[in-house]
């Protein structure tokens, strides 16, 4: 195992370093000049000459480079222009708030789902496979940002369920000790409820706006690998042998149709993190998302460079440890040396 | 002291202990303002280059000048800064020599800083050394002043302190009320100076160390900033409000939404469309000042062919739909710049241009020129301003087309206007320019003066004349010759025309309707030590 993860480590060396020198090209040919936007009204040639060489960025883009390389071996991301804050302590500090909210959204995108794929494959050609294919598709087909006004529009200010989109936490509320950093359940180690109570009430709606996106693949791919499953020859073989339905359905069908789901499960995850940025704009939501809007907004090269770094090595993470899951979970995937 | 975001260190521990570290959150919704806005500051420390705007809304609560102006109260209710006034705040008195090269200011004598610390002339010197040697737009607003060298600054005793301006400029005790020239604790400061980092920028960023009417409590880059009032202040009226959170929200939407359901109290930088809304209805108030110095226009660059001739230049100011652009762009939030039936000017700036919509007019001056087939050109704009300038140029753009005139329209992002002005290379764009110092000479020599050619001048209009004039008008001693050299100033650049005068924006804010003592500021900026709740 260990060996196993180690190699997965070093052949995704290559892409961490492809991923560390497009970004710092794509960074730096941005339109746009730091120097220039941070001289602002005071902008002449001088002053913008004066604010570049502070930056670091009268040097040739190599001298930049290989200075950005060396300060990312010791695990330096440089500095944001915007926060002013070390791009390490901005991810660390809004990580959590990413995480909480991607997973909450995850769960619910599962609970609605998985049951919904299940019961159009079972039910294929029905109107409920009808409106299970309806249903996803609308949810894909709205942009999230969009739903997510729609939801406030209607949820907060119409009807005034949800509490105000403020950000993680009502201002009254004091933040809970970090421990986890999810708010939630932190709170709850607290043994505040009340606090844990608001921190979930503000993560409905971003949640629910995140997680339709989410639907479709899942859904689509529930249903698909029931409707595999069920028509296996396994399956026939129970039907012969006269097993009660509940029993085909769920010990034979639902557990089998499930591995390929996990499977993406990874991988839809890693997509919902990158899907936060605009949820995170509309809800003022204080995490990875926006702060990568904000750096792209800006050219703040630092910033992005440290965002996109940083989630691909999540999509590395992430991935192995989906690889992981699977060989626990199935004893017919190997990965052979 | 306590800025909760440790955040040198990078361990866990010091994230724990930065949530840990809250402020003393008054219960009651009484003493809490709660405000929103689309940004928020990128360091506590208004005196570095690269410090943001917002970092200036934070100077203002937390740091003392020397001087404030004084506050009126307009015909309709509203309060707006007099210029005229200047009034005591870190001084209690000073005196300004004849010819105004010397100001000595008599200090308070029992004003402390938040630490308990007294407020010395020393302070005030060390803080006005740091902001002309921290360059960039620092320098550059000291420089407003005519105070740019650190030997300027003189401490003559514990409470006594003294500015040389060799050139006598008027506006040097004006700038003192800017959120540049502030006081911190210098004592505090060296304390976390390093010899790479004599002026502590490092340390100020993430912390404060000044003895203004609040401190603060809480700050997340990003996120929010949370003041807590400092109940031993002594420069002026302890604030209402003992806590102010201001939080930042990226969506407009949302921050209507907020305001409107009762969850905010105060929201900036809505679109004008909102603000117009929202002002028509009686949820909430509304209270926009068309800001000072400030100015829309359509500017065209004078050395680019066909705009180097002056009557194509008047045909364009005579092809603006002024009108539409008033109800479809500003939303009536702004106060028109054309239509003047005179070109006998005021001399204050803005001032109406003497030109409206008349195409038939555009049409002759065009052919007169020799472009009666009309040209192409591009009119650029700030994409981060597209919800004005966008509609701004369409318009425009429509017109032009009845004219001959075939324009493209050209959004750069924000973070590259301000090199893109700098470049002088746009034909045509949608331009600003707000002052924070209300003098129109001011004003020209940002936006029209040749010499300096500044980033403003995206005309690159240079007319060594003009310079002379607005270079007279900064010095001048006599009033009534002060006013003849203005107007002619505003009749110049109303004949030469290199900016097309358009409107004069607000500076919006909503607010719930129990929220009292807004004051308009020439920095735009919230000045939370006045505001209070009605009871």
């Amino acid at each position: 195992m260990i060996k196993l993860i180690a190699k997965r480590f070093l052949s995704a060396l290559p892409s961490l370093i492809g991923v560390i020198i497009v970004t710092f090209v794509i960074s730096h040919s941005l339109p746009g000049d730091p120097a220039a936007y941070f001289a602002g009204p005071s902008a002449t040639a001088e002053s913008i000459a004066e604010t570049k060489a502070r930056l670091g960025l009268d040097q040739p883009l190599p001298v930049q480079f290989v200075a950005y390389v060396g300060d990312l071996m010791q695990g330096d991301l440089g500095r944001s222009f915007n926060s002013g804050q070390p791009v390490l302590t901005d991810l660390i500090r809004r990580l959590p708030a990413s995480f909480e909210l991607t997973l909450y959204a995850l769960v619910f995108a599962i609970v609605v789902a998985v049951p919904l794929g299940l019961w159009a494959a079972v039910n294929p050609g029905s109107w409920i496979d009808h409106l299970c294919r309806g249903t996803v598709t609308a949810a894909a087909a709205f942009p999230s940002f969009f739903t997510a006004l729609v939801l406030i529009f209607v949820f907060y200010y119409k009807l005034g369920w949800a509490p105000s989109p403020i950000g993680r936490l009502a201002i009254y509320f004091p933040l809970p000790p970090t421990i986890t950093g999810f708010f939630t359940i932190d709170a709850l180690i607290a043994g505040d409820f009340a606090t844990a109570r608001a921190a979930l009430g503000q993560l409905i709606l971003p949640a629910i706006s995140l997680g339709l996106f989410a639907l479709a693949p899942l859904a689509r791919m529930t249903r698909a690998s029931m409707i595999g499953v069920l028509g296996s020859d396994f399956i026939t073989t129970a039907k012969a042998g006269g097993l009660p339905r509940r029993t085909i359905l769920w010990t034979y069908g639902f557990r089998n149709a499930l591995l390929p789901v996990v499977n993406i499960l990874g991988m839809i995850f890693s997509f919902l993190l990158g899907a936060n940025v605009l949820i995170e704009q509309v809800f003022g939501w204080p995490g990875i998302g926006s702060y990568a809007v904000e750096a792209v907004l800006t050219s703040d090269y630092a910033a992005i460079q440290g965002f996109v770094v940083m989630m691909a090595i999540l999509y590395i993470l992430l991935n192995l440890g989906v690889d992981i899951l699977n060989m626990i979970v199935d004893p017919r995937v190997r990965y052979d040396d | 002291m306590t800025i909760s975001a440790s955040i040198k260190a990078l361990s866990i521990s010091a994230l724990i202990a930065s949530s840990a570290a809250l402020p003393a959150m008054a219960q009651s919704r009484n003493d809490v303002i709660i405000a929103v806005g689309e940004q928020g500051p990128n360091s506590l420390d208004t005196q570095t280059p690269t410090s943001n705007d917002y970092t200036r809304m934070v100077a203002l609560q937390v740091y003392d000048r020397l001087v404030k102006h004084g506050v009126k109260t307009l015909e309709d209710g509203t309060q707006v800064y007099d210029k005229t006034v200047v009034l005591p705040e870190l001084a209690t008195s000073w005196e300004v020599s004849e010819d105004g090269k010397e100001l000595t200011f008599h200090l308070r004598d029992d004003a402390t800083f938040h630490d308990g610390s007294p407020v010395e002339a020393k302070d005030v010197e060390w803080s006005f050394a740091r902001a002309v040697a921290a360059g960039g737009f620092p320098l550059i607003q000291m420089g407003a002043g005519s105070m740019t060298e650190a030997d300027q600054f003189e401490a003559v005793d514990t409470h006594t302190f003294k500015i040389h301006v060799p050139d006598g400029n008027k506006l040097a005790l004006p700038d003192l009320t800017t959120p540049i020239p502030i006081v911190l604790n210098s004592d505090l400061a060296l304390e976390h100076a390093t010899e790479d980092d004599p002026w502590a920028t490092e340390w100020l960023a993430n912390n404060t160390a000044g003895g203004g009417a609040y401190n603060v409590a809480r700050w997340t880059p990003g996120n929010e900033i949370v003041f807590q009032r400092f109940d031993d202040w002594k420069n002026g009226d302890l604030p209402a409000m003992k806590t102010v959170v201001y939080r930042q929200i990226a969506s407009a939407g949302t921050r209507r939404a907020l305001l409107e359901s009762g969850d905010a109290d105060v929201s900036v930088g809505l679109p004008p469309k909102d603000f117009a809304e929202l002002g028509a209805g009686d949820k909430v108030k509304v209270i926009g000042v068309p800001k000072q110095s400030a100015i829309v226009n359509l500017e065209m660059n004078v050395t680019m062919p066909p705009f180097d001739n002056p009557l194509v230049r008047e045909a364009m100011a005579y092809a603006i739909p002024y009108d539409a652009i008033m109800e479809n762009a500003f939303y009536g939030r702004a106060t028109p710049m054309y239509g003047a039936d005179s070109t006998e000017y005021d001399a204050a700036w803005p001032v109406p241009s003497p030109y409206s919509t008349d195409l038939d007019k555009a049409k002759a001056l065009l052919a007169e020129a020799g472009y009666a087939d009309g040209f192409e050109s591009t009119i650029f704009l700030d994409l981060s301003r597209a919800t004005v300038r966008e509609p701004i140029a369409l318009m425009i753009q429509q017109n032009l087309k009845e004219i001959g005139v075939d324009v493209s329209i050209e959004k750069v992002p924000g973070s590259n206007w301000f090199s893109k002005m700098l470049e002088k290379s746009m034909p045509m764009a949608v331009t600003s320019f707000h002052a924070w110092l209300d003098w129109p000479e001011y004003h020209f020599y940002w936006t029209y003066y040749g010499a300096n050619n500044s980033v403003f001048n995206v005309a690159s209009h240079v007319d060594d004349a003009l310079d002379a004039q607005i270079q007279k008008a900064r010095f001048e001693t006599d009033p009534d010759a002060y006013e003849s050299e203005i107007k002619s100033i505003i009749g110049t650049v109303m004949t030469e025309l290199p900016k097309i005068p358009i409107a004069q924006d607000y500076m919006d804010v909503a607010m719930q309707n129990d929220i009292e003592g807004y004051v308009y500021w020439f920095h735009t900026f919230l000045d939370f030590r006045t505001i209070s709740r009605a009871d």
